[in-house]
């Protein structure tokens, strides 16, 4: 699958380690930036800076609640990359599609010969 | 005849390291075999409709080779090759498969497990790819793309539902 040479995509975005391990905490709801800091063991300021990379090509959505700024997954820019295995996906259908064909012919000689069940 | 397609097959990252491909058939599974291991039968499905196999041999014994050379329709010439570690006929068959299109091919293998299962008249396949790394594994689904950044997979799994 060709894809724009642009840094600003949803695929750059989750190259980084760090950054898909935001990502897998916040597929499992939303959280505040202190949970992610937490959890990943990184300074704020870093925790942050990823969360703002996500945020530019859209995979984290963001709300404010009280004090608390509570950030999410958005999984419609996650959609290309979920594409990219569809695409492999399809190379293996059309086979298959071509293997039915086979296999008919496969089926119909059985039968001519009286060889099959 | 004219038994409509069985279904789409179906690609899942159960590992960083895999991939799973399954298809239900609608034939036995001895005949799926055939068609899997014969060349002349073979070069009539593998292209996927994405070009031509110019080359398909298949030495099917333990420790015999197989390679599949295919010139795409853009004239890109792709070409694969392994080893067969074993086989149950009808039912199992491993081998190794390298991509000769990358450095290091031969260090790169992965392993391909094909099993059939039969149920009723129809049989399930399934293709377990087995590679080394995880960059491998993404390199086989798409060379073209950088590596190392598919572990969003197992997220997808979870937002695949807001996609819907």
């Amino acid at each position: 699958m060709a894809r724009a040479a642009t840094t600003a995509d949803a695929f750059n975005a989750v190259a980084e380690p760090r950054r898909r391990q935001i990502l897998d905490v916040l597929a499992g709801g939303e959280r505040p930036v202190n949970d992610l800091v937490t959890v990943l063991g990184l300074a704020q300021p870093q925790v942050s800076k990823h969360l703002r990379v996500l945020r530019e090509v859209g995979a984290v959505d963001v709300r404010d609640e009280g004090r608390q700024r509570l950030y999410r997954v958005n999984g419609h820019a996650l959609k290309p990359i979920h594409d990219w295995v569809k695409d492999y996906e399809r190379t293996w259908s059309e086979r298959f599609d071509q293997l039915d064909v086979v296999l008919e012919e496969l089926k119909e000689k059985e039968e001519g010969d009286g060889s099959g069940k | 005849m004219g038994v409509a397609s069985s279904g789409t097959a179906t690609v899942t990252l159960p590992t960083d390291e895999q991939i799973l491909i399954t298809r239900e058939f609608d034939a036995p599974k001895h005949l799926v075999w055939r068609a899997w291991t014969t060349p002349e039968l073979v070069k009539r499905w593998w292209h996927a409709n994405r070009g031509a196999m110019t080359v398909c041999e298949i030495d099917l014994r333990v420790g015999g080779m197989w390679r599949y050379v295919m010139v795409a329709d853009g004239g890109l010439e792709v070409g694969f090759h392994g080893e067969y570690r074993e086989i149950v006929p009808n039912e199992r068959l491993v081998s190794t498969e390298v991509y000769e299109g990358i450095p290091d091919a031969e260090e790169h293998a992965a392993i391909d497990i094909l099993t059939l299962a039969e149920v009723g008249e129809r049989t399930i396949l399934t293709v377990l790819v087995e590679h080394p790394t995880k960059e491998g594994r993404d390199a086989h689904i798409n060379s073209g793309m950088e590596a190392g950044m598919q572990d969003a997979m197992d997220l997808l799994e979870q937002v695949a539902s807001s996609l819907r």
